[in-house]
């Protein structure tokens, strides 16, 4: 084991010749280096990313991006100038390939070995595959990148039939763009309801509805068992059923890469295992962000949570914490989706809820489920009802006590991992 | 182009150019403003652009929409000057405008 690096501290900042190294240029490694910056450290900061395209945000991709309303230049999250001008080295389109954690070497494709100080790992997740007769035929998409979403972009269009596989969230959205656009789409769930993992009946039911109302078909219990076609998808089989398709879209959950931490030795279970304090199990090797589970006020058991808040609030804190600082990640977790006009947004984690109220009016698309646990509110999910979402959250923040050990996980279980 | 400054409760300015048209959020990326998040990326989702715009610009704006107010009412600290800078949208009307960014964000 190495021991934990002393920060120098002098007058003009924190770190002046130590190399950070983030590993994974999305969401969270770029706001890690962001943060470095403000917290003051002067040192080198190296930011690894192996798509070609520098930090952006992943959350048009499904939404207004795929609709075609969203410009390329706005998913940035910062401009090209602001690593020049902040002297954060971005190194694009490399990935690495090894952490040696003993020698606190990174090694890159490209053959670059890259010495740290401290590193973070933000490598994020990747979407399940679906391993079916077919199902790396052509016309099959996931989305979980820039080129992913142009990809699929091209190719929805009036007329077109699409099968989405997984009423999940991005499934879902890229449901209600491509019905927009006037495709014809069916959504395949394998569950009893859409949204099963993330929410209760009350709202899958609402989203099922909405979803009807404009002409996509939703079929719940349906597992794909192959897809069919020669040189272009015809169709999806279900047990029992076939979908004509000329596109189909798998969104059925994400895995976090944790491949590359296993192997330099650190603790992973169903992420890298990380403390309140973003560390892993390694000295001067932090984690943040979709490939981590972290410990949680708001849950009886680890969290790995799949969210821009996630992403930014926990990279965040390992940067604080990488220059020396003891902060704790502890904020709500919360997400949003957008579908049709409808603007859903949840908060908390859903574990032993024995008590829901709605607020709003559901008929007039917006109201808001408040869930609770022996009084105290634990959960929210919102429709068209930000200011009500928000209210709540400042008060899930304000009262949730972890649940005691053994407290049975609601219907819903974790939201958003 | 106008031009946005922004101040930090310790009274550190930044100041940065944008064209019009392009919110006080988006311009804000260009620098790294601290305390302005902006995580839903400007839907008015998630009040984490917060600011509050200085006493001699506040007239010179268009008054909030609904869904604007109704996160305003739950921010951290508002004020009557209280705005989410996704919401302001840059014209040479506004060139030079100080925006103060709130000591934290919910």
């Amino acid at each position: 084991m190495t021991r934990p690096v002393p920060l120098r501290k002098s007058p003009s900042g924190i770190g002046g010749r130590q190399t950070f190294v983030i590993v994974g240029a999305g969401q969270a490694g770029s706001q890690a280096a962001c943060t470095l910056r403000e917290a003051g450290f002067h040192g080198r900061i190296v930011l690894i990313g192996d798509e070609t395209q520098g930090p952006y945000m992943r959350p048009p991709l499904s939404k207004k991006f795929l609709a075609g309303d969203f410009d390329e230049d706005r998913l940035y999250l910062r401009p090209e100038a602001f690593y020049r001008s902040s002297d954060i080295e971005l190194m694009l389109g490399a990935s690495v390939e090894s952490i040696d954690a003993s020698a606190c070497r990174v090694h890159l494709n490209n053959g670059l070995r890259l010495g740290y100080d401290k590193l973070l790992i933000a490598t994020g997740s990747r979407p399940c595959r679906l391993h079916v007769p077919g199902s790396d035929g052509p016309g099959i998409h996931y989305l979980k990148t820039l080129d992913d979403s142009l990809r699929l972009r091209a190719v929805i269009a009036a007329g077109k039939r699409i099968v989405v596989v997984g009423g999940g969230y991005i499934g879902l959205e890229v449901a209600a763009t491509a019905a927009t656009a006037g495709a014809r789409v069916s959504v395949l769930e394998v569950g009893e309801r859409v949204l099963g993992r993330v929410t209760t009946e009350s709202l899958s039911s609402f989203v099922e509805k909405k979803h009807r109302e404009r002409g996509v078909e939703i079929h719940c219990g349906s597992r794909v068992v192959s897809f069919e076609g020669g040189d272009r998808l015809r169709s999806v089989s279900c047990e029992g059923f076939e979908t004509e398709a000329d596109i189909a879209l798998v969104g059925i959950g994400a895995v976090p890469n944790v491949e590359l931490a296993q192997l330099a030795g650190l603790a992973c279970g169903d992420g890298i295992l990380v403390d309140a304090h973003c560390r892993t199990s390694i000295d001067n090797v932090f984690a943040a962000g979709d490939c981590t589970s972290h410990p949680s006020r708001f849950a009886s058991h680890r969290l790995r949570l799949e969210s821009v808040q996630n992403a930014v609030d926990q990279a965040g804190i390992a940067a604080h914490n990488m220059c020396g600082d003891e902060r704790i990640y502890d904020r709500v977790p919360w997400f949003w989706s957008q579908q049709y006009e409808y603007k859903l947004q949840s908060a908390g984690v859903l574990e032993g809820c024995d008590e829901i109220v709605e607020r709003g009016d559901r008929e007039r698309g917006s109201f808001a489920l408040l869930y609770r646990r022996a009084g105290a509110l634990i959960a929210v999910d919102a429709v068209n009802m930000a200011g009500e979402y928000l209210a709540a959250r400042k008060q899930i923040a304000e009262q949730t006590a972890r649940p005691p050990e053994g407290v049975v996980p609601g219907r819903a279980g974790q939201r958003a991992a | 182009m106008p031009k946005i400054t922004f101040v930090q409760p310790d009274g550190s300015r930044q100041t940065v150019e944008a064209p019009q048209g392009v919110s006080v959020m988006d311009a804000a990326r260009g620098v790294n403003v601290r305390g302005l998040r902006g995580e839903c990326g400007g839907e008015i989702l998630c009040s984490t652009c917060h600011c509050y715009v200085d006493d001699a610009w506040l007239e010179r704006l268009p008054p909030r929409m609904k869904k604007e107010a109704d996160l305003i009412d739950f921010v951290w600290e508002p004020q009557e000057r209280s705005r989410l800078t996704c919401q302001l949208v840059l014209t040479e009307a506004l060139d030079g405008i100080v925006v103060h960014v709130p000591a934290e964000q919910i």
